[in-house]
């Protein structure tokens, strides 16, 4: 049910957009007003997201470190595992948006060899899909934009010629194509195969997987296999970045508002999903503070003033009455006069 | 409603705002158009390509795969289109005949379209460079 509910769900939004265009010919809906729609929910999502953290006060200095803490010059501190400037937090959380560092110290229990014993092992294949994932994502996102600027950069046509380096095929098949699907497969069969993951897996896990599988698939079916008119897909990319949305006169091919769709849900269902750890990551602050609390007192900023009652006070109050109980006094009364009688 | 660290909060939200929306102030507002392409008074004569506008419009990467299959692996070197039209296959000497304004027509729809420089002229003889391809170091357009 975890697994299908989504699965059903990608399929819904797939053949929704097919009738949508196909049998009702809301190509207006589906190529104007819903990726409009989806672009604003995105970014009004994802600030307010944003600042709802910012607004969160962090009580407690909690970096998660693995290294040693900067505190006597002799000794040697790790400034990359356990920052403790700034200078540190940058690098140490480049290295993780960029390499996703923390995921390669990832391990893995399991019953091993003839007696079954229970033994950690490194899993760097999660570590590897992930990169995979993550940087074909931003290397076809970026590929896109030759469908959303004019004059088009230098580095677009670049990056497809390094892509299609191969050249098999006409069109050249694009590297990342095969790398996408590979390594989206290998994350949802990941998460079916190992018992221990399944097991914490949620329609939230997969949802995105199937989506974004959707989205690759419907792309690279419209590039070698189904072809639709790209020139027609270029006039009404650019009418909406130039904001004179216009749906061209020809029929584009109802793959091409399949993909579009999906590409919509996903930025729509993007701020509210775990997929915002896009910006989330920079937020934790387990990694975006610096491991200083022996130079920097953090305070914690609920702190409300207390009440103070201190000793001083308190004898200054209760000295004669502590005097008279012959309890020791740290000052003595200094009434001159009344000693005098 | 307040903000912890509202500098960098806010300097993060611009910068991130401002990569997403660079579509929209790329162009300066400008509307754009696709460039016109031109035919050749060849091609004009004919009035109609292989075959019909949208297909070729769409698919004529399949149909050069199609024509190099035919003749480079079938020895197949006549085509027949759809509308029973008889066609030599030959990227030399039937596309780049009728289309032998490579520049404002194939490379200017690729250049709108962002298709990066076709592989395509390494070997096969661009029109436009017939009769420099020779004496001159620069063979690839
Ligand atoms: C109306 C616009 C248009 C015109 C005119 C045009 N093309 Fe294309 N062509 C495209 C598009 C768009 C693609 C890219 C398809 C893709 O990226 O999926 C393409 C791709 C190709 C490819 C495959 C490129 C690759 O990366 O493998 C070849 C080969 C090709 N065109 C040849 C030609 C030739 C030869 C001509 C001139 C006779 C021509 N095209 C004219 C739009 C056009
Ligand atoms: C490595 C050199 C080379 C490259 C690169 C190359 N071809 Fe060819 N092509 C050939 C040769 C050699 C033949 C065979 C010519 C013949 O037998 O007449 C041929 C034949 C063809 C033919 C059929 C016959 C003819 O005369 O046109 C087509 C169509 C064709 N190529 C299309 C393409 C397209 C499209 C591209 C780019 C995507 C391309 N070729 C890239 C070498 C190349
Ligand atoms: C007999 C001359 C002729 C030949 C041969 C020919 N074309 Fe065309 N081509 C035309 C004409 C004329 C048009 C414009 C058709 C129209 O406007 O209806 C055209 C249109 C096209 C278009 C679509 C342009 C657009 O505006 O969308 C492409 C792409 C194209 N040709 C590529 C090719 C390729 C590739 C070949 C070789 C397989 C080829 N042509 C062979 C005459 C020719």
């Amino acid at each position: 049910m975890k697994v299908l509910l989504p699965l059903f769900a990608v399929i819904a939004l797939v053949v929704l957009a097919v009738v949508g265009v196909k049998g009702a010919h809301l190509n207006g809906l589906f190529g104007i007003v819903i990726p409009y729609a989806a672009f604003v929910i995105f970014l009004g999502g994802m600030i307010a997201r944003v600042t709802g953290w910012a607004r969160s006060p962090v009580p407690f200095k909690i970096p998660s470190t693995c290294g040693q803490q900067k505190s006597l010059p002799w000794i040697k501190a790790d400034n990359l595992e356990s920052p403790h400037n700034t200078a540190g937090v940058i690098g140490r959380m480049a290295l993780e948006v960029l390499f996703f560092r923390s995921l390669f110290r990832n391990t893995q229990a399991d019953y091993r060899g003839g007696d079954q014993k229970l033994t950690y092992g490194s899993e760097k294949f999660l570590w590897a899909a992930g990169l995979a994932f993550h940087w074909t994502f931003l290397y076809i996102f970026l590929r896109h934009l030759r469908f959303f600027l004019e004059p088009i950069p230098f580095f677009v046509p670049f990056l497809e010629g390094l892509d299609g380096l191969l050249q098999i095929g006409v069109p050249r098949l694009f590297m990342t194509d095969l790398v996408i699907l590979a390594a989206v497969t290998f994350l949802v069969v990941r998460r079916l195969m190992l018992p221990q993951v399944r097991y914490i897996s949620l329609p939230a896990d997969y949802f995105p997987l199937f989506l974004i599988l959707g989205i690759a698939i419907s792309g690279i079916l419209m590039r070698y296999f189904i072809k639709v008119d790209l020139v027609g897909v270029k006039a009404l990319t650019m009418s909406l970045v130039t904001l004179s949305p216009r749906v061209p006169e020809g029929p584009i091919g109802s793959v091409f508002y399949v993909h579009l769709f999906l590409i919509s849900v996903l930025f729509a269902y993007f701020p509210f999903s775990k997929l915002v750890h896009m910006g989330g990551v920079f937020l934790s602050p387990t990694r975006n503070q610096a491991n200083n609390s022996r130079e920097v007192r953090h305070v914690n900023p609920w702190n409300y003033p207390v009440k103070h009652f201190t000793y001083e006070e308190y004898e200054d109050e209760f000295r004669e009455v502590m005097i008279g109980a012959g309890l020791p006094v740290d000052k003595q009364a200094d009434t001159p006069a009344e000693t005098a009688e | 409603m307040m903000l912890y660290d509202a500098g960098k909060i806010i300097a993060g939200l611009v910068i991130f705002a401002a990569f997403f929306t660079v579509p929209f102030w790329y162009g300066g507002g400008k509307t754009s158009e696709m460039p016109k392409l031109e035919l050749t008074a060849q091609a004009r004569q004919a009035g109609q390509c292989v075959e019909p506008k949208e297909r070729m419009r769409q698919d004529h990467m399949q149909l050069l795969d199609d024509w190099r299959d035919a003749a480079v692996r079938d020895g197949n070197r006549t085509y027949t289109s759809s509308t029973g039209k008889s066609y030599t296959v030959s990227l030399q000497n039937t596309c780049m005949d009728c289309h032998s304004n490579k520049d404002k027509f194939c490379d200017r729809c690729h250049g709108y379209m962002g298709v990066s420089q076709l592989y395509c002229w390494d070997c096969h003889l661009d029109p436009t460079e017939e009769k420099t391809v020779w004496a001159s170091t620069d063979g690839n357009s």
